[in-house]
């Protein structure tokens, strides 16, 4: 298989991530888009390690899945905090910060 | 002979990375359309573990391990610990609150993919290099290396990166306590007040069946509803179960030794759960 058809699915699937952050109002749902998004650059440094013939990219793909896991560990904490006081995960509850 | 072989390889690579890209995809647009969180998280598994057969697909046997055991096993299970506290029958209300936010962002959406159609078609993607010595088992032994020599400091910067994870999760998780903590005797003395100092009878007790949703009979023979948990009491089929245990309490089926015609014998005093039927009563003094 190309790695050409593996950038492209990983194409298709970060824009399917970023449609989800853009469109869906469950802070939940948003931060499993930016997980999908960050799978599908995974997929991509997959690919093109493969191109290249070198693990450098499968390496980047690690440090990307410990970064993603640090990143799911604050931001549900952040998550559970707010829905502590505002009994909601709706992002359009928190406008707090907006004025 | 390596040709042959490598042609042999990559037309089963090929029919798995197709049928895995229709269900990744599928399963990422079925997440962003679901209305339940819940339903969104099992659709996100779908694509990390058709993800994870991809990267094995493509000489990434290590990430592919990686990908199952941190994604799909802590990533996906911490989400659903969330989805749980925070309910997990919301529905997430589908419609607009912004006017044309579907819009836009559908639009946004159509550029991006074309930009980025642009930038990877000008990329000059290559096929696939051969040097396939990095893709077996001296997969990990490369990795391994590189992390330990060339990625040696963003490694260790990647410890210190989750140790502020860990303590930022922690703080931020923290609640503090705004009245002090009960204690002992505190929760003896609630016990004894709230007129069950006994803890409640579990479902089944006595009864017939030992299932959860079938009520214990008390010492008269009455089911005692309260031992049914009243969330499976909700349930559809439930009533049924209670129906079914007050059949039997009836005298339609005899009961057993030491069952509800033993010590108390019919007729004595109906045990305090029985009647009560404020709340659930599981909520005790325990904390």
């Amino acid at each position: 298989m190309s790695p050409g058809n593996y950038v492209a699915l990983a194409v298709i699937l970060f824009v399917i991530g970023a449609v989800g952050v853009l469109v869906r109002r469950n802070a939940m749902v948003i931060f499993m888009c930016v997980e999908l998004m960050l799978n599908a650059v995974n997929l991509a440094f997959v690919a093109f390690a493969r191109m290249h013939g070198q693990v450098d990219g499968q390496v980047v793909a690690f440090f990307v899945m410990v970064v993603a896991a640090a990143e799911v560990v604050v931001g549900l904490a952040i998550l559970v905090a707010i829905f502590r006081t505002r009994r909601s995960a709706s992002v359009d509850e928190a406008n707090l910060l907006k004025y | 002979m390596v040709l042959a072989a490598s042609t042999a390889t990559s037309t089963t690579t090929a029919v798995v990375f197709w049928v895995l890209a229709i269900v990744s995809v599928a399963a990422a647009l079925g997440m962003i359309l679901a209305p339940r969180a819940v339903h969104c998280a099992v659709l996100l598994a779908v694509v990390m573990l058709s993800l994870a057969v991809l990267y094995a697909t493509a000489g990434a046997p290590f990430l592919a391990a990686v990908q199952i055991i941190v994604y799909t096993g802590a990533v996906l299970m911490l989400f659903l610990f969330v989805i749980m506290i925070v309910g997990v029958s919301a529905a997430d209300s589908l419609r607009e609150t912004i006017r044309g936010q579907r819009l836009a962002a559908g639009l946004a959406a159509i550029g991006f993919l074309v930009l980025l159609s642009l930038i990877v078609g000008h990329a000059a993607i290559g096929p696939a290099s051969g040097a396939q010595a990095s893709y077996g088992a001296a997969n990990v032994t490369k990795i391994a290396t590189l992390i330990f020599t060339r990625y040696f400091f963003p490694f260790e910067v990647t410890s210190a990166l989750l140790i502020t994870a860990a303590l930022g999760a922690m703080v931020l998780a923290h609640r503090e306590r705004t009245s002090p903590k009960p204690t002992q005797r505190d929760l003896s003395a609630l016990r004894v007040a709230s007129g069950r100092p006994a803890p409640l009878t579990g479902p089944g007790t006595y009864a017939r069946h030992n299932a959860v949703d079938f009520p214990a009979l008390l010492p008269d023979g009455t089911p005692a509803t309260l031992s049914v948990s009243p969330v499976i009491a909700q349930r559809p089929g439930a009533p049924e179960a209670v129906d079914e245990a007050l059949r039997e309490a009836s005298g339609v089926l005899p009961p057993g030794p030491g069952g509800p015609g033993g010590p108390g014998g019919p007729g004595s005093r109906a045990h305090p759960d029985g009647e009560d039927a404020s709340g659930n009563g599981q909520e005790g003094p325990r904390s």
